[in-house]
């Protein structure tokens, strides 16, 4: 059956049969794929085309969705790929323990997770998601099954870690959680009136602060260039007196308009009144771990404001003490072009060591901002913001990437070879022959 | 808390349906063919909503076992309140068409192995005076049509059976609930083309716990189903038999 599988941007359209599988008994379905590649399939949250594979097959894991064991006393969590972090957490956090590092939506499978080793506001401390994956099982086309752990298959471990779902298929994955003493959070948002400020809030925050990111106002130019609203927030130990509200009905964009509902206009209007909805330098609350975390769950297909088109969003990293100069002028190149979004953000990423090959994160300053697609106006800024990022001898993150050359690609992750020995010969997806020229 | 025996529990409308139970605070005693899959359904509830959850590896079409099965789980959960049969396969029809065996063996399994499970049940309900049979009966058992009429006709036989069940129980205060589902997109049914009518097991699984708690008799799932089949068995079957449904 053919299905119209997307990926969250929405860009580009792709066509391939789906298999889906149900138990992490069952062997690899290699009698399905019948000589295509086929590529693992999560929730779909990435943002390109590291979850599609145009012509081929994609494997749906979300099937595998049951818990395995938990040690309440140590947090070790057992579960199969396909469980969301949504599911870990509502059965976690009224143990006391929260999903070790995640990113702006709960929505993610753990296989993918793993595939893409996500990070999140906790990275400054706690680093990537795959430093908190004790082991997992690994199983190949050939029908061979791998137990992965940092001493046990070392060599699989790393390889699959920031894999892109290209080693074989994660049956399930063994997780250490983190203590939480409620799932409140108290948080304070500061404001930034420029890029320095940011910096230096940043700094003053990374020792105190488990959880810190900015959204930042993509569209001040001059003297207010970089500004931002600062959040950074730690777990309350004790439950407060006063609960705050905890989100109630989710929203949903029900239908897709038939352009981009961002432009330029909406766009400039929005970011200087969401900047200047807070008042005060300085406002502290208690809020729930939902909204501070995942705001955007909260907006069922929020995807869908960008109209047919979908958009891209561009993360990149940019590393060491030159980082602020390259952010500084991808940012005025952002401005100049009157491109951008809502939503676009800021952080500073720790130097704890990502475990995997490709692992995106590094020591540096992150940078994040979502693109309408507006064809070829869109993508040449796009290049031009990867100019920067090269020079800077940054990168950019493949989930949520959709246009990166070939050349780019090596250009950031030059260690990709040393993945090769480890893909798996069924297994390919959309982006790695785009970025690699490894047929398909 | 409800003590419940789910009899097929390792389909996915009976996983989706634990759970939705177990989040209640339901004991579970879940029987299934495949012991690796039962333990892993059984660990998940377990795991997730720290309930009691008991297994047992089971054939339905083991008929010595089903006389024993009431009092096992009664002994194991101290008692039986709720019990879900969701068993089944989804036959192929050409095959059955070639093949008498073959009809009989999916009638064995959708129908008499039920049918069989529902005796010794029945009784244990009317005796204690109260409790909930919930079965998974089928669209397709409302009116035989070209495609799929062995598995209709099988879940005719169901429907039929629960009917009566139903009356002779309802002055015990046993309910007796028939689930009829449309199209569900689980393992069962992995080889079709899913269109627009398709439910998830999820979907499925809320509405079937919604009807056990409001003590319903006869449930289609989606809703939608009712009138669709509603239309189907009004049409006259001098106009029906020569359709391609």
């Amino acid at each position: 059956m053919k299905k119209y599988y997307q990926s969250w941007g929405r860009y580009p359209r792709a066509e391939q049969e789906v298999v889906r599988l149900w138990s992490r008994h069952d062997p690899f379905p290699l009698d399905r794929i019948d000589g295509k590649t086929a590529l693992p399939r999560g929730n779909g949250r990435s943002y390109g085309d590291s979850c599609l594979n145009d012509g081929g097959m994609l494997i749906d894991v979300r099937g595998l969705d049951r818990l395995i064991d938990f040690d309440p006393e140590t947090g070790i969590l057992r579960c199969e790929a396909g469980v969301l972090l949504a599911d870990i957490l509502k059965f976690a956090v009224p143990q006391g323990w929260f999903v070790p590092a995640t990113p702006g939506t709960r929505l993610i499978t753990v296989g993918g997770a793993i595939a893409n080793d996500v990070h999140g506001k906790a990275h400054h401390q706690d680093g990537t998601f795959g430093r908190h994956v004790r082991c997992f099982e690994l199983l190949r086309s050939d029908g061979s099954r791998y137990l992965c752990t940092p001493q046990e298959n070392s060599d699989w471990y790393r390889a699959t870690i920031g894999g892109l779902g290209l080693t074989g298929l994660i049956l399930w994955a063994e997780i250490a959680l983190k203590r939480i003493g409620s799932p409140y959070i108290d948080s304070e948002t500061v404001k930034c009136t420029n890029l320095d400020e940011f910096f230096s809030v940043s700094a003053d925050s990374d020792q105190d602060y488990e959880y810190t990111v900015a959204w930042l106002d993509c569209t001040a130019r001059g003297p207010r260039l970089g500004r931002a609203l600062f959040s950074r927030g730690n777990h309350v130990n004790t439950v407060p007196d006063k609960l705050p509200r905890i989100p109630g009905r989710r929203l949903s964009v029900p239908i897709e308009p038939p352009i981009t509902l961002v432009n330029s206009l909406s766009l400039r209007a929005f970011n200087k009144l969401y900047y200047a909805r807070q008042r005060e330098h300085r406002r502290r609350e208690i809020v729930h771990y939902e909204p501070f975390f995942y705001p955007l769950d909260a907006i069922l297909e929020w995807n869908r404001i960008y109209g047919p088109r979908g958009f891209f969003q561009y993360q990149c990293v940019l590393p060491g003490n030159d980082g602020r100069s390259a952010v500084r002028e991808v940012l005025e190149r952002i401005t100049a072009s009157g491109e951008g979004s809502f939503l676009a953000v800021m952080k500073i990423f720790g130097d704890l060591d990502s475990p995997g090959i490709l692992s995106f994160p590094q020591s540096g300053v992150t940078l994040a901002i979502d693109f309408p697609n507006r064809g070829r106006r869109t993508l040449s800024l796009l290049d031009q913001l990867d100019e920067v990022v090269r020079a800077a001898g940054g990168r950019v993150y493949p989930a949520k990437d959709a246009r990166m050359s070939a050349e780019s690609f090596d250009h950031y992750y030059p260690q990709w070879r040393e993945l090769l020995p480890y893909t798996d010969p069924i297994l390919s997806s959309s982006f790695w022959r785009r970025v690699t020229g490894v047929a398909a | 808390m409800r003590r419940v025996l789910i009899i097929g529990a390792t389909s996915a409308i009976a996983q989706a349906t634990a759970r939705l139970l177990a989040a209640d605070g339901d004991a579970l005693f879940l029987a299934a063919r495949d012991r690796e899959r039962l333990q892993s359904v059984a660990d998940d509830l377990r795991v997730r909503y720290q309930v009691q959850t008991e297994t047992s590896v089971l054939d339905v079409t083991d008929y010595t076992a089903h006389e024993g099965l009431v009092d096992q789980v009664t002994t194991t959960l101290g008692g039986l309140d709720t019990v879900l049969i969701a068993h089944g396969t989804l036959p192929d029809q050409k095959a059955c068409q070639l093949s008498s065996g073959e009809t009989r063996r999916e009638i064995e399994v959708n129908a008499l192995s039920v049918i069989s499970l529902l005796t010794p049940l029945a009784n244990h309900f009317e005796q204690q005076g109260h409790g909930t049979l919930a079965v998974i009966s089928s669209v397709a058992g409302d009116r035989g049509r070209q495609s799929n009429y062995v598995y209709g006709c099988a879940k005719a036989a169901v429907t039929v059976f629960l009917g009566g069940l139903r009356n002779r129980l309802h002055s015990a205060g046993v309910q007796v609930l028939t689930i009829k589902p449309g199209f569900v997109d689980t393992p069962m049914t992995r080889e079709f083309r899913k269109g627009a009518l398709w439910a998830s097991p999820e979907k499925i699984a809320e509405g079937i716990h919604r009807a056990i708690v409001k003590r319903k008799d006869v449930v289609y799932l989606p809703g939608f189903w009712r009138l669709v089949m509603r239309m189907i068995r009004e049409i006259p079957e001098p106009v029906f038999k020569r359709l391609n449904l």
